[in-house]
């Protein structure tokens, strides 16, 4: 579509806000380099060892004994075979993904519908819920997790009281962890409700950049609400949206708090998403060369996303293209 | 017209009641912290506390540790914002003020390494720090800590140091100051609100952070304020008054920082994808 495609370059052009260091003489001093340096330093250090450590972990046998003698035994990739071979890891990889489309789905499109709506209010009630979406994006997990727990408490929880007298059923007593299935929904809960505040506001602000013309325009030529999203708003936010699910997608599929501190610290097998089976591997059964193993997993599978995203931004904040 | 205002009035219908539901979890935890016993243990939920009690949060400051854990998370991120802070405001300099060999390696690795999964790095982590007698010990937290923030706080601050035009700093320079001179007279000043928006941020991190403290920090009273929380869940149940109050204790410097700086957090993480 003609219309969306010169938008398109109009907000890319637009969004060059910053230049690179065009003006400034390319300094050949070491000055830059040593104003980096500890920057870099720790990084490396602190982040680059331990990442460097994590893949050697992963061909190491690591067991309590090691972890004394501070020594593992180099195994090579057994560990991957170990647990690639494991009907129940690869069944612990599902649910992750599983679980982290179906999160990612459901923040994306409730923010999406909450974004789209404070376009459409009016302007004190867009200052309350905006002001509400950030008070509640301010909470902090573990507490936010903690009062969620409060919530669904089988006894006196106030979700099982609003929904037996709204009619959904008998849920006096109504025990949410008993059935796996009912337990991710709580964490889906929990993991969407924090999700969504930042979501709606950056999609909100990204709808106020599309230009009010080129709505107009594919108004008059006769574009059906929905239309005008898909093909005019769509592509315009389409680095934004690519920004958001990047983001998402990394953040949702390395849950854990969530299981941790909602299960008391002693999730059963069924609540192991891929982070919490790694954690559980290597911290309660000691056996911390399948748990590097099942991170670098998890880490390998993150990557792909984690190239668009970064891509995506660095593409969007230098001059220089990557 | 009447349409539209019509639909309008739909819309913002809509809006309360979406408002509703995500801020009702706040609400509920706030007033059940500030509930009498029977009013919180109650089949049919009390939906504004009849009595207003601070019973609860006098119970949550002396369940054991307390202050204990409190002085441990403001020593973790206080080292860890002062470090940081530091750290990254040369860094950023350097990348928003030079252009050399590496620069566009160097923000590619501070965009890609945020996005590093910490939940993975805890084993080696924990490893290492074994292996030099550092865990169970604050300073081994704080260097983690001071990672994890690090490549954030680089990235915004150099987004707020390149806003300030350059041409200033020049116009200095001809009327006679030194390089330095011109940089610390003009260029701090207007970077100071950045500076503090992105200290804060760092702090934020740091006192929220949980996997990290949960494996390394062991003995009770070394821990920090989230993993304090979970002291209200014995084996005779949970104390939700206690622990309600103790989220909100927990929850409270946050959020008063957090509406200081939402503005600049949320431009760092889709820099450039929305403008302003």
């Amino acid at each position: 579509m003609g219309v969306a495609g010169d938008a398109r370059a109009r907000v890319t052009g637009g969004t060059r806000i910053e230049a690179g260091p065009s003006r400034h003489v390319i300094s050949r001093n070491l000055l830059p380099y040593a104003l980096i340096a500890p920057a870099v330093l720790v990084i490396a250090g602190v982040l680059g060892y331990p990442l460097a450590m994590l893949l050697w972990l992963s061909t190491q046998h690591y067991g309590l004994r090691e972890l004394f003698q501070h020594e593992g035994q180099f195994v090579g990739l057994a560990n991957f075979a170990t647990i690639l071979g494991d009907s129940e890891f690869r069944h612990v990889v599902l649910i992750s993904v599983v679980f982290t489309v179906v999160n990612v789905g459901l923040s994306m499109l409730i923010a999406t519908g909450i974004a789209l709506l404070l376009e459409r209010v009016s302007r004190p009630v867009r200052i309350l819920l905006s002001s509400g979406l950030v008070l509640v994006w301010a909470t902090p997990v573990v507490p936010a997790i903690n009062l969620w727990q409060w919530m669904f408490d089988y006894e006196f929880g106030v979700v099982n009281w609003v929904l037996t007298h709204v009619g959904a059923g008998n849920y006096i007593h109504h025990n949410w962890f008993e059935n796996p299935l009912q337990g991710f929904t709580v964490i889906t809960v929990i993991v969407v409700w924090g999700a969504i505040p930042f979501l709606a506001l950056m999609l909100y602000a990204g709808l106020t950049q599309v230009p009010r013309e080129l709505v107009e325009a594919a108004e008059i030529d006769g574009a059906r609400p929905w239309q005008v999203f898909a093909m005019v708003t769509v592509p315009i936010l389409r680095p934004l949206l690519l920004i958001l699910f990047s983001l998402s997608t990394i953040w949702d599929f390395q849950v854990f708090n969530q299981v941790w501190i909602l299960l008391n610290q002693r999730p059963s097998k069924d609540y192991f998403l891929i982070s919490v089976y790694s954690f559980q591997e290597s911290f309660r059964v000691s056996k911390f060369g399948l748990g590097a193993a099942a991170a670098v997993v998890m880490a390998a599978i993150l990557l792909l996303v984690t190239f668009v995203y970064v891509r995506q931004t660095v593409r969007l904040t230098t001059e220089e293209a990557v | 017209v009447r349409r539209r205002t019509v639909s309008r009035t739909f819309y913002d219908a809509v809006a309360l009641l979406v408002f509703a539901v995500m801020l009702f979890p706040i609400y509920w935890m706030i007033s059940t912290a500030l509930k009498p016993g029977k009013e919180i243990l109650s089949l049919t939920p009390v939906w504004f506390p009849s009595h207003v009690t601070f019973e609860n949060f006098r119970t949550a400051m002396n369940v054991p540790f307390f202050w204990n854990d409190v002085a441990n998370s403001l020593i973790v991120v206080l080292s860890v914002v002062a470090i940081s802070i530091a750290l990254a405001f040369l860094a950023a300099v350097s990348v928003a003020r030079f252009g050399f060999r590496g620069r566009t390696a160097f923000i590619v690795m501070i965009i890609a390494v945020q996005m590093v999964p910490l939940n993975a790095l805890v084993i080696p982590v924990y490893l290492l720090l074994n292996q030099v007698g550092q865990v169970d010990s604050l300073l081994g937290v704080i260097a983690y800590y001071l990672a994890i923030v690090l490549p954030f706080m680089v990235w915004t601050l150099r987004g707020f140091i390149a806003n300030v035009p350059v041409d200033l700093e020049e116009a200095a320079m001809v009327d006679g100051a030194t390089r330095v001179g011109a940089f610390l007279r003009i260029v701090f000043p207007l970077v100071a609100p950045g500076l503090v928006a992105t200290a804060i941020y760092g702090f934020i991190q740091a006192w929220n952070e949980y996997i990290i403290a949960y494996v390394l920090l062991s003995s009770n009273s070394k821990q920090t304020l989230t993993i304090w929380l979970a002291s209200f869940t014995t084996q005779h149940g949970t104390d939700w008054g206690g622990l309600m109050a103790g989220a909100t204790l927990t929850a409270l410097p946050v959020v008063v920082f957090f509406l200081i700086v939402q503005r600049h957090v949320a431009g760092g993480l889709t820099a450039g994808a929305v403008k302003g």
